[in-house]
């Protein structure tokens, strides 16, 4: 069955295969777009995105949500910013250098022609955000004003304050408020995907639950987009919102939808440290705050142990006492290495017995000397709200003393394999934004996630899915009352009776913790043979002991909080298990992903292009059955493959 | 730290609904009062309670529902009525960025829906905020197309006329100052939309209209009337002020003098 994986990258030179495509695409009329129904699950800025972008073009979209609004979807906490190759800087940034630093970043496995097209639209989005009313930051002169992230050289990133993410969501929201009230979308909050229906192989509707009244709905469509997000809540603790799930995902999964590059996780470097068993959710700091911030831990192990008893304070250690780690190790990059070398480096340093709180997993990220240099005024305008979210939180302040950080799960680079056009291996069904696994290869980039998430929604998916159903207008609605619809509702209705009929005596969370601690321990920052294998069958033991004690009170047909987080329970089993599968697969170190048998005499990440330059896609084979891998090759035609280097 | 809690349970929307209390130990001063009632929910789920075991006779209706997401304070779900104050005691915070360290040891709290005629309670904390989305799709939006757009830099903006539009698209869209108003008001709500864009060059051409239907439609959802007590600027979670009100009501009599 690999004949599936066929990627469809057009031929020809790199910068002309988007615009080859999009000649290629046949279009379908005004009015026979009219004729044609798209659901969209997920409102995030993918999917609302997508939704608003498509409702324009006159077709009929039903968009879905598990939150009450919209606006609530998770791309609203996103902080630092959003990438485009604008070049306003004049420091030399051009589409070619987004791409490269995109594919240089993600350690060489993501696709050359998906992150071309990625760069080459990014200009448009900015341009369309600010259209939308978006008060992105401001020079005095009154131009876009731009700062620097992570693995890059150049200053592309645009921003909002520390609320980037909230503001471009808003702006793709209010889109699709202009296109509900215009009536072409009609949308569907506190409703929830359990099912995908296939008819004849293609995707033709999804099982929703209405979250208010437990009710199971039907929906049908010619066309499915998942724009779910993705699948960090697996560890439990993680920087996802606390509903932020992988079931639609694994819904597709299940019903063949190919799932690429599962153990692809990324861990973000600066986030605020666990506190207690109590907690249920990990607070992410900026990635901007590395532009002026440093990070070190001290170089003496005396004053550790000093900082653990509050005998002294970090502001009192002298600077030639400091290891500012990054900066030693990273000369070229410093403070602002990428994502996984900061997270690994900072393990590092705790694992060597050096992390500067009680637990010993933390280690400063110290603004005095940006304060010092650029002022109070100039560091509060850059940061203020961060600082003071900060606060709030730890009671600590950032302008005394330095903040603590901790690398935590953040964001998947990995999810359901799509080709070029973004459609998955079920014809009809297409995955977009943080739910498909295109652009990032082993490691996103900071502000990228929100540039993929729009550059989908607004640019991409419109384009390429009337290829599809430029096919299907003269082909009739689909009735929800046939076979294919009657045998996915009762599948699910099985389901949710199992979980509500164990009435055991263990709760959901409970359960959820256990598979976030065998996550974080064993398919975590580091990796390694043994314990991948020990993950998988500790995962299928704890998978018995839900099926047996769990206990999810209430019913179906009432608001049932439980329910749902059992249904994702369930799922994110699934997943984890899927996820230690494709680490164990993989033996070599990349991008995120790091196999304690893969790394150099320095302790840095060692590829293995020779064994594994491909995008593992893993196909569902049935309940306790191992899923088989399928691989895509990946082919470097126009980038030289080189080992990330970030020290010169 | 310890707390009794009296929450308002109702088990839907036509129910009737009433207070139960509830003791719970062993909390941490850094916990968040969400993740409070995270611990209180698994100790009602193992009591055993739930909405079936409460007509037999058991002493709790189980666990709580409430609204909640991001826990990070941006995405406006929760909407918590605590000790008589939106959000609670904390100043400009949602009550997923309120801790524990800020009440007293041993202290009774009480925990209600926002209460509004134009937000009725799904269950327990839970209230349908939909009305929130009408009014923004009445009008709260610039008439853009995709792919319509000419240059980012093509048209300036200054740095504090940005500035201040952004003070006022910080709103999450929680409904405190909705729940907060005597009146019920959402002029808070809806002046933070209106303001925004009306403060910028790309908001300007549909910036009559846009207040102008926003502000029936609120009227048309039985939100109540603004008398500028300015309790919502109290306890917005963002801290928007009523500043943004006055430049509504400028741009809506500007509306009303052009018809």
């Amino acid at each position: 069955m690999a004949d599936k994986l066929i990627s469809k990258i057009p031929d020809g030179p790199l910068e002309k295969k988007w615009t080859k495509r999009k000649s290629e695409i046949h279009l379908v009329s005004p009015n026979n777009k009219r004729k044609l129904d798209i659901i969209v699950v997920g409102t995030g800025l993918g999917g609302a995105s997508a939704a608003a972008s498509l409702g324009e073009l006159g077709y009929n979209v039903k968009v879905f949500c598990i939150s009450d609004s919209p606006r609530r979807a998770h791309s609203i906490a996103a902080q630092g910013g959003i990438n485009a190759a604008k070049n306003y800087q004049n420091d030399n940034d051009s589409i070619y250098r987004l791409f490269y630093d995109t594919i240089k970043g993600g350690d060489y496995r993501a696709r050359e022609a998906n992150v071309y097209r990625l760069a080459e639209v990014s200009a448009a989005i900015i341009d369309q955000c600010v259209a939308q009313g978006i008060p992105f930051a401001r020079e005095y002169g009154g131009y876009l004003a731009n700062r620097s992230f992570g693995g890059v050289q150049v200053s592309r990133t645009f921003y909002a304050r520390g609320q980037t993410g909230q503001q471009l969501l808003l702006g793709a929201y209010a889109s699709l408020n202009k296109e509900i009230a215009a009536g072409s979308v009609k949308s569907y909050p506190r409703h929830e995907m359990l099912d995908l229906v296939i008819v004849n192989g293609e995707a033709k509707g999804i099982i929703a639950r209405n979250l208010v009244t437990g009710q199971l709905e039907r929906f049908s469509a010619h066309a499915v987009i998942i724009a779910t997000g993705g699948y960090g809540n697996t560890y439990f603790l993680s920087t996802n919102a606390m509903n932020s799930n992988g079931s639609a995902a694994v819904q597709c999964y299940k019903k063949g939808a190919y799932f690429a590059n599962p153990c692809f996780a990324q861990i973000h470097p600066t986030c605020i440290p666990v506190h207690g068993d109590q907690q249920c959710k990990l607070t992410l700091m900026s990635e901007s705050l590395r532009n002026d911030g440093r990070i070190w831990v001290p170089k003496k192990l005396e004053d550790v142990e000093k900082l653990r008893k509050h005998e002294i304070k970090a502001s009192q250690i002298p600077e030639e006492d400091r290891d500012y780690y990054l900066e030693r190790r990273y000369p070229a990059f410093g403070n602002l290495v990428p994502r996984d070398v900061a997270s690994r480096a900072a393990k590092e340093r705790c694992d060597a017995g050096f992390g500067v709180n009680e637990t010993g997993k933390a280690v400063f990220l110290d603004f005095s000397e940006a304060i010092q240099r650029l002022g109070h005024k100039k560091v509060a305008e850059r940061y203020g709200n961060l600082f003071e979210m900060y606060e709030k939180i730890t009671a600590s302040s950032p302008w005394e003393e330095p903040m603590m950080i901790y690398p935590a799960i953040h964001y998947t680079m990995g999810g359901i394999w799509v080709d070029y056009d973004l459609q998955t291996t079920i014809p009809g069904l297409y995955a977009i934004g943080e739910a498909n696994f295109s652009d990032h290869g082993g490691n996103r980039l900071g502000a990228s996630a929100l540039m993929q998430g729009l550059a989908d929604g607004y640019f991409v998916i419109p384009v390429t899915i009337g290829d599809y159903l430029s096919k299907k207008f003269a082909e009739p609605r689909t009735s929800t009352d046939i076979a294919e619809f009657n045998e996915a509702e009762k599948a699910v209705q099985a389901r949710i009776d199992r979980l509500l009929g164990i009435k055991g005596t263990k709760t959901v969370d409970s359960i959820h913790k256990k598979l976030g601690n065998i996550m974080w321990d064993k398919v975590g920052m580091a990796r390694d043979e043994k314990g991948l294998k020990e993950a998988i069958a500790e995962i299928k033991e704890l998978k018995k002991d839900f099926y047996e004690n769990v206990n999810v009170p209430g019913s179906q047909y009432e608001f049932n909080q439980e329910l749902e987080k059992a249904l994702r329970l369930e799922d994110f089993f699934e997943i984890g298990e899927l996820m230690a599968r494709d680490a164990l697969n993989r033996s070599e170190s990349c991008g995120g992903h790091f196999r304690v048998e893969s790394q150099t005499e320095e302790g840095e990440a060692k590829r293995d292009d020779a064994n594994f330059m491909y995008v593992a896609a893993w196909e569902y084979k049935g309940e306790d059955k191992e899923p088989e891998l399928h691989k895509e090759p990946l082919k470097y035609e126009f980038i030289e493959v080189k080992t990330r280097n970030y020290k010169e | 730290m310890e707390f009794n809690l009296k929450i308002w349970r109702q088990k839907n929307a036509k129910a009737k609904g009433h207070f139960e209390t509830y003791h719970i130990e062993g909390i941490e001063e850094d916990a968040s009062f969400l993740e409070m009632l995270d611990i209180l929910n698994e100790q009602l789920i193992r009591e055993g309670c739930d909405p079936v075991a409460v007509e037999r006779g058991c002493k709790s209706s189980g666990p709580v529902s409430f609204d909640h997401d991001c826990r990070e304070g941006i995405c406006g779900a929760c909407s918590l009525y605590i000790d008589g104050r939106a959000h609670g005691p904390d100043d400009h915070v949602t009550t997923c960025q309120l801790f524990m360290r800020h009440f007293k040891d041993g202290a009774t709290i009480t925990v209600e829906p926002f209460r509004s005629a134009a937000f009725p309670v799904i269950k327990d904390l839970v209230v349908d905020r939909s009305a929130f989305d009408k009014i923004l799709q009445a009008g709260g939006f610039i008439s853009v197309r995709t792919g319509a757009a000419q240059d980012a830099n093509n048209i300036l903006i200054s740095h504090d006329q940005a500035e201040e539009s952004m003070d006022a698209a910080a709103c999450v869209g929680c409904g405190a100052c909705v729940a907060t108003c005597k009146n019920g008001s959402a002029m808070l709500f809806v002046a933070a939309r209106v303001s925004s864009l009306a403060l910028l060059p790309q908001g300007r051409p549909e910036a009559h209209r846009r207040a102008k239907a926003m502000v029936a439609k609120m009227d048309e959802l039985g939100f109540g009337n603004c008398t500028n007590t300015r309790a919502c600027e109290l306890e917005c979670p963002k801290g928007i002020t009523v500043d943004h009100i006055a430049r509504l009501n400028r741009e809506f009599l500007k509306a009303k003098f052009s018809d």
